[in-house]
């Protein structure tokens, strides 16, 4: 089978990367998903705060992601259900996509562009390292929300709440409602990376307490969970001896981050920012490996929806126009292997315009930037470059830099990393700076 | 006289904000930073709303739960009326957004409608 | 009335099993368990020890060696994960070679073949992530690694298609002497047995006490482990141990068979003999301690840690053998490290002792091979398709860090002895063994678990009874 472009994931970076895609005139593609359903996490957050942005009204998950699915089935976009992919290769300028069905069994596609879309994973309680005992009862948040709202069954009745991220707040709410007693919620931080709206009206209005920097020291029970012990954390986030105290629960809910789910980027070879664990791109949302896009989770992880959806319907109009110049790829290839090796220097300064790529340098506080580089060649007239910050700032200043030269300072109430942060450049502006080699965004303070 | 805290929501500044009440009547307002503060904290102690996310069953479909949502915000001390209200709804496969679940809940005036599709 | 009686479907008793079930026998197993499995067995280090450190004449050397002998043959007729990987000890002080020389001595004369010692910079041509500290190491190319799951299961599922029966999820409460054999009173009710077999881990001197006067004693000894994501297994191909360090006893830093990276086990004595829980002194001792060993251990791509419980007798080796006072009770006890190393030998060595004192005839139609799961991770493409074609379950990914299939998970419950629960599924699938530690595919593997078995996802557990995932439905708790 040979497509022009496999979209790996049909959530709600997969569903608006193939709609722009298709919309841009990609009539060949298709989209594999793993699960029975298109919409991917949106169909178990039945929860509302959906597409305030996107529709200007506020929609529960499922019913934003029957907005893209209408739309997908409309435009008659080709997708495949319960069919998972196990592989992505190169053969020459083509990625072999390799997935698993039980129509089909195993087969291979050959594609010339991928778009990646398989968003991301929450942090387990290995990966967190909590000791204690390894009962039934632990569960991640979404692991928690899937039983629930997709089964209808209800995973514990007493429960503690391990991180505040908005998927941990959400569940509080959730468990509440269904009659479970939700004891409180320990955040490691001094400061809750969940959004207020979640903390004012999943856990206030619940009267569920909301312990900042407490965390979970032990964990007993030798079949079921029995009870946590919970402890204060100084300032380095090492527990307090003498502040522990143990909570009597059947289980235990981890709300504490979520990881890109960048196996199949890993395997075909894609350059990786550690700081996002997910993939490098350029402005058009390009990895380092042509013709291979990234949007949504497992770019980076977002805090709403409507913003995965503007990004990923960016990386399918950039799709589109890389299948329309592929003519041009002599010259595109040349920038990508300068992603990778100079981290986005040019060394190369006798380049024509269309080269002429910029660096975007995250410092003081923007722990990273997506894109991490642009071509002013293929750069819109508007760049949106996301990014978070790495702690909580009031009265602050997101400041933009092109070389040496302030070109915004946008004045900020408060900045918190749970929140993701944008700046928007203009084209005119950089393309007015003869040279510009680097733009650096910071958090100035006073 | 007594008071009250709160987290404004409004946007991400999220201000401490303190109301002072007299016999249930607000007093003053302190700790905002802007006028949406007061009128957040306002619309708290006077008519808090919310809407209500929950689930209904469903039989004959592919799924066991349908979604299902207050078709706009109730009064947050309404919230477990209307969840002990939709513990005795089972409705029957085939479920389409939007369709009305359970109509003025509660006295509410507010319907329940459906917030996916269950074939 | 039985012919044997094992207690306990640990390693040792499945191997002990799979040895008398050659011969025309009625044995069964008796284990607390839901699962065979479930006590030291499940939680170790997975190695198959070279045999240099047990001392010269000891059961444990004598053992080691023709159990690591054993091993490679064995896990190609019973179709389990074994690799030899060679195994070092790593000397940090020019000053401490002569413990390395001892090793290098006693290993020789236990009939360790290919030791020799050779220096750090030998060391780390071998291996390149090793610190560099190290000055000296012993080097035994017959080490191995195994996937200790899978050899007890294998043991046991060959035990069973032999004639073995399996009383799993039944406690024995009590063992008396009677006429011509003894009563072991259970949870489930009372067997009769002229022989019984005590491979009960750390729980065997409580039983043989109940028989013999001459005691012995067995202290739980509890070792923690951190295991690291597949995506740094390869900070070592061999398996790493150390000479005791500033720190104290060396611990290990190894790749599983699976290709994960293992540092651990501490050792410390307890009291409680469920005792399984890990401590965050304990995590952070081995890893610091683990650390010495390599350049630099990469802590953030941890993906769980465990505990495990070593049976450690008083006086340090294995007690195997009929006692004394008790004709027809036959020991398999104080079985630690290297107790998974030995299990294929002491299988052999308990079963001619007691076929040699309780005669009976080598059955003509043992079935000595046994076939595991095919895994869909390891096949090849061509491998994956004609399994997909057999049966497209196996197109169906359940497990997608492991890349375990709705086939292998059907199969893993249907064969003899299935899995009942999900760590039954994990430990015969690896489904839920990987970096997102069952988030992602234990929902999926609890509704095919109550879907084969027919029964309500709610009385699907983790392992034993009371380790239920779902405790009812919406609406009604």
């Amino acid at each position: 089978m040979e497509k022009d472009l496999v979209i790996i994931g049909g959530g709600p970076a997969g569903l608006a990367a193939a709609i722009a895609a298709k919309e841009a005139g990609v009539s060949n593609l298709l989209i594999l998903e793993r699960d029975n359903k298109l919409g991917g996490i949106l169909n178990q957050c039945i929860h509302n705060g959906f597409g305030l942005h996107t529709f200007k009204e506020e929609l529960t998950g499922p019913e934003y992601a029957a907005r893209f699915i209408d739309k997908a089935l409309k435009l008659e976009i080709p997708y495949k259900l319960e069919t998972m992919v196990i592989d992505i290769s190169r053969d020459g300028d083509f990625k072999m996509v390799s997935y698993m069905n039980r129509e089909e069994g195993l087969v291979t596609v050959k594609a010339k562009a991928v778009i990646l879309c398989m968003g991301c994973r929450e942090r387990s309680r290995g990966a967190l390292n909590i000791p204690g005992y390894r009962p039934a009862g632990i569960y991640t948040a979404g692991t928690a929300q899937r039983y629930v709202n997709i089964e209808g069954r209800m995973p514990g009745k007493e429960v503690v709440i391990l991180g505040s991220g908005d998927i941990g707040l959400i569940m509080a709410r959730r468990m509440t409602f269904e009659g479970a007693k939700v004891k409180l919620v320990a955040e490691l931080m001094p400061y809750s990376g969940g959004l207020k709206r979640n903390i004012a009206q999943c856990l206030k209005d619940f009267d569920i307490p909301l312990l900042l920097s407490h965390t979970v020291v032990d964990i007993k029970g030798k079949e079921r969970v029995e009870a946590v012990v919970i402890a204060k954390v100084d300032e380095n986030s090492k527990p307090i001896p003498g502040t522990e105290e143990e909570i009597k629960c059947d289980t235990l809910l981890l709300s504490c981050g979520l990881i890109p789910e960048n196996e199949l980027s890993g395997g075909l070879g894609v350059g990786m920012n550690r700081v996002t664990g997910g993939p490098l791109v350029n402005e058009s949302l390009e990895t380092d490996i042509e013709g291979v896009f990234a949007c949504g989770n497992v770019l980076h992880v977002h805090d709403l929806v409507d913003y995965v959806s503007e990004e990923s319907a960016q990386a399918g109009k950039k799709a589109a126009e890389y299948l329309g110049v592929n003519e041009e790829k002599d010259s595109c290839d040349k920038e990508r292997c300068a992603i990778k090796e100079t981290g986005g220097k040019s060394d190369d300064k006798d380049t024509e315009k269309a080269d002429h790529f910029i660096k975007i340098n995250a410092v003081d506080g923007v722990r990273y930037t997506v894109p991490s580089v642009i071509r002013l060649s293929h750069m819109e007239d508007r760049q949106t470059v996301r990014f978070r910050v790495g702690a909580v700032y009031k009265k602050a200043a997101i400041q933009v830099l092109a070389g040496d030269k302030e070109i915004m300072n946008l004045k900020k109430a408060a900045l918190a990393p749970g929140e993701m942060e944008q700046v928007i450049l203009q084209k005119s502006v950089l393309e007015s700076i003869p040279d510009l080699e680097e733009v650096t965004i910071r958090v100035k303070t006073d | 006289m007594e008071t009250k805290e709160f987290t404004c929501i409004r946007c991400p500044l999220g201000c401490n904000v303190v109301a002072t009440l007299e016999d249930g009547r607000i007093v003053s307002i302190t700790g905002n930073t802007c006028p949406r503060g007061a009128e957040y904290v306002t619309n708290e102690l006077t008519d808090p709303r919310r809407i209500v996310t929950s689930l209904v069953k469903v039989t004959g479909g592919a799924h066991p739960v349908v979604s299902v949502k207050t078709a706009s915000d109730i009064p947050k001390g309404k919230i477990f009326d209307c969840l002990a209200a939709l513990r005795s709804v089972e409705l029957v496969a085939p479920v389409r957004i939007g369709d009305v679940v359970l109509a003025d809940v509660c006295g509410t005036g507010v319907d329940i409608v459906a917030t996916s599709n269950v074939q | 009335m039985q012919d044997i009686i094992i207690i306990g479907a640990g390693v040792t008793g499945c191997a002990i099993a799979r040895e008398l079930s050659r011969y025309d026998l009625d044995v069964c197993v008796i284990e607390k368990s839901s699962d065979v499995c479930e006590g030291t067995s499940k939680a170790n280090s997975g190695i198959v020890h070279a045999g240099y450190d047990a001392k010269p004449g000891s059961l444990k050397a004598k053992l080691n060696v023709r159990g690591n002998e054993m091993m490679e043959q064995l896990s190609k007729e019973l179709d389990f994960p074994f690799k030899r990987n060679g195994s070092m000890v790593l000397c940090f002080d020019e000053k401490d070679k002569g413990q390395l020389e001892r090793l290098l001595d006693q290993g020789r004369q236990n009939g360790v073949k290919d030791l020799r010692i050779i220096t750090g910079d030998e060391a780390r041509k071998i291996e390149p992530g090793l610190s560099d500290e190290v000055c000296f190491a012993l080097y035994a190319p017959t080490g191995g690694i195994v996937c200790p799951f899978n050899l007890t299961i294998a043991l046991a599922e060959n035990a069973a298609v032999n004639g073995v029966k399996f009383h799993l999820g039944t406690k024995v409460t009590d063992v008396l002497k009677e006429d011509g054999g003894y009563l072991v009173k259970t949870s489930k009710g009372d067997f009769k047995s002229r022989i019984v077999v005590n491979a009960s881990g750390v729980y065997a001197a409580k039983i043989h006490n109940l028989v013999s006067d001459e005691k012995i004693n067995i202290v739980p000894r509890k070792g923690e482990y951190c295991l690291f994501d597949k995506m740094v297994g390869g900070l070592v191909s061999s398996t790493i141990f150390q000479l005791p360090t500033k720190y104290g006893k060396g611990v290990l830093v190894t790749p599983t068979v699976h290709g994960n990276l293992l540092v651990g086990p501490n050792a410390v004595d307890i009291d409680d003999f469920e005792g399984v829980n890990t401590t965050a002194e304990g995590l952070s001792d081995i890893l610091k301690r683990g650390g010495l060993s390599v350049k630099q251990l990469p802590t953030r791509q941890i993906i769980t840690s465990f505990a495990g419980l070593r049976a450690h007798e008083d006086k340090g080796d294995f007690v195997i053998g009929e006692a004394n006072d008790a004709p027809g009770f036959f020991d398999a006890a104080g079985i630690e490290s290297p107790g998974l190393s030995c299990a294929p030998a002491i299988g052999e060595y308990l079963a001619d002792m007691i076929v040699a004192k309780y005669p009976a005839k080598k059955k003509e139609n043992f079935v000595s091979k046994r076939k595991g799961i095919p895994s869909m991770a390891l096949a090849s493409p061509e491998e994956k398709k004609k399994l997909i074609e057999e049966n497209p379950l196996y197109a169906n990914v359940v497990c997608r860090c492991e890349l375990v299939t709705e086939g292998e998970i059907v199969d893993s419950i249907k064969r003899p002895l299935g899995a009942t629960t999900l760590d039954g599924v994990k430990r015969r699938t690896r489904a839920g063994m990987g970096r997102c530690q069952a988030g992602f595919c234990s929902p999926k593997t609890v509704e095919i678990l109550a879907r084969e078995l027919g029964v309500d996802e709610a009385e699907i557990t983790k392992n034993d009874r009371g380790s239920e995932f779902i405790l009812g439905d919406i609406k009604d708790v």
